[in-house]
């Protein structure tokens, strides 16, 4: 089995979130860049995919030079070799079309990817690139099981989880539970010196235009001060929540 | 060339993210100068969506499509926007909707923005406001293709009575067999439990709770308020409590009109998941909490005093409200 992971290259969760050029881009001054969480996750079921049942995998980004260090991260966890598809990630879109290229080239059977950047929270991408390539999709998938050509997967629902079953080629949406935070790996020294020797492939961009284009960037109004309640008295909690907040 | 709106139901009524859908596609297609049609698969009373503003509902009622399956929804949904040559489609941000998004825009060739918050600023260009870097900033995107699709994020809008005549049309749209290609084998799903997607308020719990066995504080508050339980990453990390309840960054969002928070420090990932929430409450006994200062309401004190002194007040509340 051929497994690709898709990477996001995102900022980490403790960073500051600032933009810079009349609040048009965003300041990656002082920002600690990382793997994607959701794709840890993904990153950790393919390793045991990997281990248990022989597969391949592949790791693949969509962005510039400066994401390498994140790929060199997921080839020191154990893929096997890692492909940067060189061009600036506009839009959901526009990394859907560069993946599906590269999951046809490569002829991938399994797509790994997250149920969302963390950054800018899109949700589309593993969809979009499981429609243009004609795949089947499970999104925010917490339990993923393949046999032969056979595909076990749960999905979170609201309120619940669904069983599902479908066939490769599959591309899924992960996120925690696919593993345990306890399995997540760091890399170790070992991982990291064989990870210099691996392929990090550098492809061209195949044309294609974004559907979105970000104008600018807001950031939240300020919050007004917090309304403290003696805890002798919480009776009063209650009156403001009836009274002045109305939300009981 | 009407605004299309997919309207969700459960158990044959209209959830309330459909209701506010609908009351935020009437906005749009003011802005636009047209009018709404839904499409309900299996749906719930259409004068509720007229009540709302919808002119026009599309009725699916296909057995098919009792159980949700992202493909054929997109599919019946692409259809109907084919049939009404929507240029702009909207959703909400419940799970399913999310699922069945971004295979929707490819079909449609439409530009999609998740998570929007407002009405477009213009429509020409077509620009949106949406949440990015989870609430921690909004972007703003214009749309470049002919035909938008738009994930409305819950509680953003709200609800807008607009008492409009709505007609109700059967509709039937051609699915095929690639369609189902992913099956549903089971679903488990709680019944009779407010959720966190959809629960007006959420009361959540943090390390501060100690262990497990506390948890009868946060789920005997969550009953008298109606409200969802959820929880910190630690403690579902833990196993206290399911992964599931994990709301974050790395968590579920919460868009609740009242969130209580009890022994949560208030930690950068834990805020970033809870801050579309309209009013939010602290009980900690540290009063240097950081999430104090992103709170509406503050109890400094202990939790195992405070929460069954709320209880009670609240029950009490509850008598005289009747
Ligand atoms: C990559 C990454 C992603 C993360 N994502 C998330 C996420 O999505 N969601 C999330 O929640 N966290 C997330 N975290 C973890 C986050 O950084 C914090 O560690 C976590 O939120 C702390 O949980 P807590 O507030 O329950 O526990 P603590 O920080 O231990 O806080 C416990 C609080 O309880 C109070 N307390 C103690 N006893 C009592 C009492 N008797 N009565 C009242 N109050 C009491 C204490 O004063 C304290 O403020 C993430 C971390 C990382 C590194
Ligand atoms: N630039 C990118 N390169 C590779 N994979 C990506 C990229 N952007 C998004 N993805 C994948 O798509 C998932 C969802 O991202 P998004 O649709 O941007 O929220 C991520 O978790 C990644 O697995």
């Amino acid at each position: 089995m051929k497994i690709l992971v898709c990477i996001s290259h995102v900022p980490d969760t403790t960073s500051k979130i600032n933009f810079t050029d009349n609040d048009t881009k965003f300041d990656t001054n002082g920002v600690q860049f990382v793997i994607n969480p959701n794709d840890e996750f993904g990153l950790t079921r393919a390793m045991w995919f990997k281990e248990k049942q022989g597969a391949t995998v592949h790791v693949v980004n969509v962005g510039g030079p400066e994401t390498e260090p994140t790929l060199r991260k997921a080839l020191a966890i154990g893929a096997d070799e890692a492909i940067r598809v060189n061009a600036t990630p506009t839009d959901g879109f526009f990394v859907a079309k560069q993946l599906a290229a590269v999951m046809q080239e490569g002829n991938y059977d399994l797509v790994i990817a997250g149920r969302e950047s963390i950054d800018y929270n899109g949700g589309m991408v593993p969809g979009m690139l499981a429609s243009i390539t004609g795949a089947n999709f499970v999104n925010t998938c917490i339990s993923l099981e393949v046999d032969g050509n056979n595909a076990k997967a749960i999905r979170e629902i609201d309120g619940g989880k669904e069983k599902l079953s479908t066939s490769l080629p599959l591309v899924i949406g992960g996120q925690k539970g696919l593993v345990e935070e306890s399995d997540l790996r760091i890399p170790n020294m070992r991982g990291i010196m064989q990870a210099r020797q691996k392929p990090l492939k550098v492809v061209e961009a195949t044309s294609a235009e974004n559907a979105t284009e970000v104008t600018g960037y807001e950031k939240p109004a300020p919050k007004g001060a917090v309304k403290m309640v003696d805890p002798e008295n919480v009776e009063e909690l209650v009156n403001l929540l009836h009274n002045e907040a109305k939300v009981i | 060339m009407s605004v299309l709106v997919y309207t969700e139901s459960d158990q044959g009524k209209f959830k309330k993210i459909a209701l506010e859908a609908t009351s935020y596609a009437k906005g749009v297609a003011e802005m636009l100068g047209t009018t709404v049609t839904a499409i309900a698969i299996n749906g719930g009373d259409s004068s509720e969506l007229g009540a709302h503003g919808a002119s026009k509902v599309l009725q699916v009622s296909d057995s098919k499509l009792e159980q949700f399956n992202a493909k054929a929804f997109a599919d019946a949904i692409a259809q109907a926007a084919q049939k009404e040559e929507a240029k702009v489609v909207i959703i909400s941000s419940s799970a399913n909707a999310k699922f069945l998004a971004p295979l929707l825009a490819i079909q449609l060739n439409a530009a999609y923005a998740p998570n929007v918050v407002a009405l477009p600023e213009g429509t020409s260009p077509f620009v949106v406001k949406s949440n990015v870097f989870t609430n921690k900033a909004f972007a703003k995107a214009e749309l470049k293709s002919d035909i938008k699709l738009i994930g409305l994020s819950k509680n953003a809008y709200g609800l807008k009575e607009n008492p409009t005549t709505a007609t109700t049309d059967a509709f039937s749209p051609s699915l095929n067999e690639a369609d189902f290609s992913v099956k549903v084998e089971s679903v488990d799903k709680v019944t009779g439990k407010a959720t966190i997607a959809d629960a007006e308020v959420v009361v959540s719990g943090g390390r501060g709770l100690k262990g497990p066995e506390n948890w009868h504080l946060i789920e005997d508050l969550a009953e008298v308020l109606g409200a969802a339980t959820a929880c910190s990453k630690p403690v579902s990390d833990m196993g206290w409590r399911p992964h599931s309840e994990h709301v974050g960054q790395t968590g579920k969002p919460v868009a609740s009109n009242l969130y209580i928070a009890i022994g949560i420090s208030g930690a950068i990932q834990h805020l970033a998941g809870i801050n579309s929430s309209k009013v939010k409450v602290v009980i900690n006994n540290d009063p240097e909490a950081p999430f104090f200062k992103a709170a509406d309401y503050g109890i400094v004190g202990d939790a195992f005093e405070v929460v069954p002194k709320l209880i009670e007040k609240l029950k009490e509340f509850k008598v005289n409200n009747a």
